[in-house]
């Protein structure tokens, strides 16, 4: 018995260390292989610069737009997939029908099974023609506009606000549900009707579940890579809902195959930006998290 | 009791699994890469048994466009004589023929024509495969022709309308490869329109490029020759077909040579450098050239 308490405390303790040896080498790595193209292109050069041209005779190696892309992006497709996520958890776990409660949310937690690929693959079928026949109807009378036949920011903040639902709808429904009867029960005592209920002591009882959904939302939209690269058009663009874009994520894996020298070094910067806003995403996280056992 | 010894005994085996299956990755890349060489050795043997005795080695610099031609055929080639080592860099066409000239490589290799003053000082120009670049349009464009300036105009963002072509009132959609890589760079090269392309989509792979041309109308890509398929038109330029007969005619301007060029004749090399030679020429090089999309030169 003895020995096998001892055997067992080494076995966790290596696999946790793997785990943290994968975090810090992670973390190593990304620093050594992104600052040095911060210090050879220049940090405002870099960060700042609109200019995307790294195979130029005289290259510029500007990430600005790409940055803003994948802020405005996640920031758009979160400005749809929240609402949507947060009345869905709240018609699973408190308006729906029991019967029905159990069809719908077996198929949210099939949403979040899906590859990411099948969700690029089916925008770019799908989605993007039917953004092209848009493109065409808004853009009739202009003349400057650039055609991107449907592959476009719209498109993407589309696929990764789908794709942000069930990370959201998982997550508040059972914060929803962990709210206590009794504070619903005095609501519905004193009067309030079934929705004032939802919506003025379930929710706001429920707040920083619903917040830890958002975040994890957040990074979710962020890291995705495979699904946008499909329907996002790829030129460096203006984020503008009708232009083709390019995300910090599909900028690493479109560019990386052929790249050389400083080209690299600066794929590696725009990893390293994306890990800082990942990281941050995660610190915000552990202080909701915090926030909401005080709470508690 | 047994319960929780049980449920170690589960931890330990998922543990000796991941090991196990981590261990495995190895060793079967290992054993692939020894069945490899001894499948070269076997065939060197049989073609001619003192090719694996033949040492030496064989330099190259120059063309980054020719980097996965040269890889894979290195690959095969030092597979099957395991004596040569072949080693190559990437530094531009230009550059590798300042190396040749400079006698700090046995190849200088080149995705271009030498130019006279560069042929002057002996180095000589064996084309070994010919890159072909076809320009696909959707299939119900009825734009079958366009002139090199045309094109041109298209991808610098001139031309927006097909109708300025001949073709229906319908937007273009200019699709195109990634920064970096070779096709673009040989497309831009061969029209003049280096870094002055507007494109609507920049896709990371051949392939995408196919499916969204194939999937948006009024979509004009460039492609690979050897990958057009029914999904999409391949247009003509100035009147003459994208084929392979046009290509090593020399008629189709979208194609340049991959030249290997050597100081003297290749009678005049080292014998690992003649061997190099005679394998790109032989069948089993041939298909190597084939098997990264370029044409055989006649």
């Amino acid at each position: 018995m003895r020995k096998g308490e001892t055997i067992a405390k080494y076995i966790f303790l290596v696999c946790a260390v793997v785990a943290i040896l994968a975090v810090f080498s992670i973390t190593g790595y990304m620093i050594y292989k992104g600052t040095p193209a911060l210090g050879s292109v220049g940090v405002t050069e870099l960060l700042f610069g609109t200019e995307w041209a790294p195979t130029a005779k005289d290259p510029s190696y500007g990430i600005f737009y790409i940055i803003l892309t994948s802020i405005v992006g996640t920031a758009a497709a979160l400005l749809i997939g929240v609402p949507i996520g947060v009345l869905t958890a709240v018609f699973i776990a408190e308006v729906a029908p029991k019967p029905l409660a159990a069809v719908v949310q077996p198929a949210v937690e099939l949403l979040a099974a899906i590859p990411s690929v099948i969700y690029g693959l089916l925008g770019k079928m799908i989605l993007n023609p039917l953004m092209y026949k848009l493109e065409l109807l808004i853009f009739a009378d202009s003349t400057t506009h650039k055609y991107t036949g449907g592959a476009n920011l719209l498109s993407a903040i589309l696929v990764l606000a789908i794709m942000t639902l069930p990370t959201i709808i998982n997550i508040t429904t059972s914060s929803i549900k962990a709210v206590p009867a009794s504070m619903k029960s005095a609501s519905l005592a004193v009067g309030a009707t079934r929705i004032q209920t939802i919506f003025k002591v379930i929710i706001p009882a429920a707040k920083s579940g619903i917040m830890t959904g958002v975040v994890l939302g957040v990074g979710r939209a962020l890291g995705e890579a495979m699904a946008i690269n499909m329907v996002a058009g790829g030129a460096v663009n203006i984020p503008l809902p009708f232009n083709s874009v390019r995300f910090l994520t599909t900028q690493v894996v479109s560019e990386m195959a052929y790249s050389s020298g400083v080209h690299r070094q600066v794929l590696f910067t725009v990893g390293l930006v994306l890990f800082v806003f990942i990281m941050i995403i995660n610190l915000l996280l552990a202080k909701l998290k915090k926030k909401g056992e005080v709470e508690a | 009791m047994k319960n929780r010894i049980k449920k170690l005994l589960t931890i330990a085996a998922a543990c000796g699994l991941t090991v196990a299956m981590m261990g495995c990755g190895d060793t079967s890349t290992d054993s692939n890469a020894d069945q490899k060489n001894s499948q070269a050795e076997s065939q060197a043997t049989d073609d001619n048994s003192s090719d694996a005795n033949i040492t030496g080695k064989v330099t190259m610099a120059g063309s980054t466009s020719m980097e996965k031609l040269c890889g894979a055929l290195q690959e095969t080639f030092m597979a099957k004589y395991p004596g040569i080592t072949v080693t190559a860099e990437f530094t531009g066409s230009g550059a590798g023929l300042e190396s040749l000239a400079a006698g700090s490589v046995d190849i200088g290799n080149a995705s271009r024509a030498l130019k006279d003053e560069e042929k002057a000082n002996g180095s000589v120009e064996n084309i070994v495969a010919i890159d072909g670049i076809a320009v696909v349009v959707d299939t119900a464009n009825t734009v079958t022709d366009l002139t090199t300036e045309q094109l041109a105009n298209i991808y610098t963002g001139t031309i927006t309308n097909w109708s300025e072509v001949g073709g229906a009132d319908q937007n273009i959609v200019v699709v195109g490869r990634e920064a970096g890589s070779g096709t673009r760079g040989a497309f831009e090269e061969l029209l003049e329109i280096e870094d002055a392309c507007a494109y609507a989509q920049e896709l990371d792979s051949t392939g995408g490029v196919l499916a969204s041309v194939a999937a948006t109308p009024g979509a004009i890509g460039y492609v690979s020759l050897d990958v057009v398929d029914s999904t999409v038109t391949a247009v003509s330029l100035n009147g003459v077909a994208a084929t392979e007969e046009n290509i090593i005619a020399g008629n189709y301007v979208l194609s340049r040579p991959f030249v290997m060029a050597t100081m003297g004749e290749i009678s005049q090399q080292s014998e690992a450098v003649q061997k190099f030679f005679e394998f790109i020429q032989s069948d089993e090089g041939k298909e190597v050239i084939k098997a990264v999309g370029l044409i055989i030169p006649e």
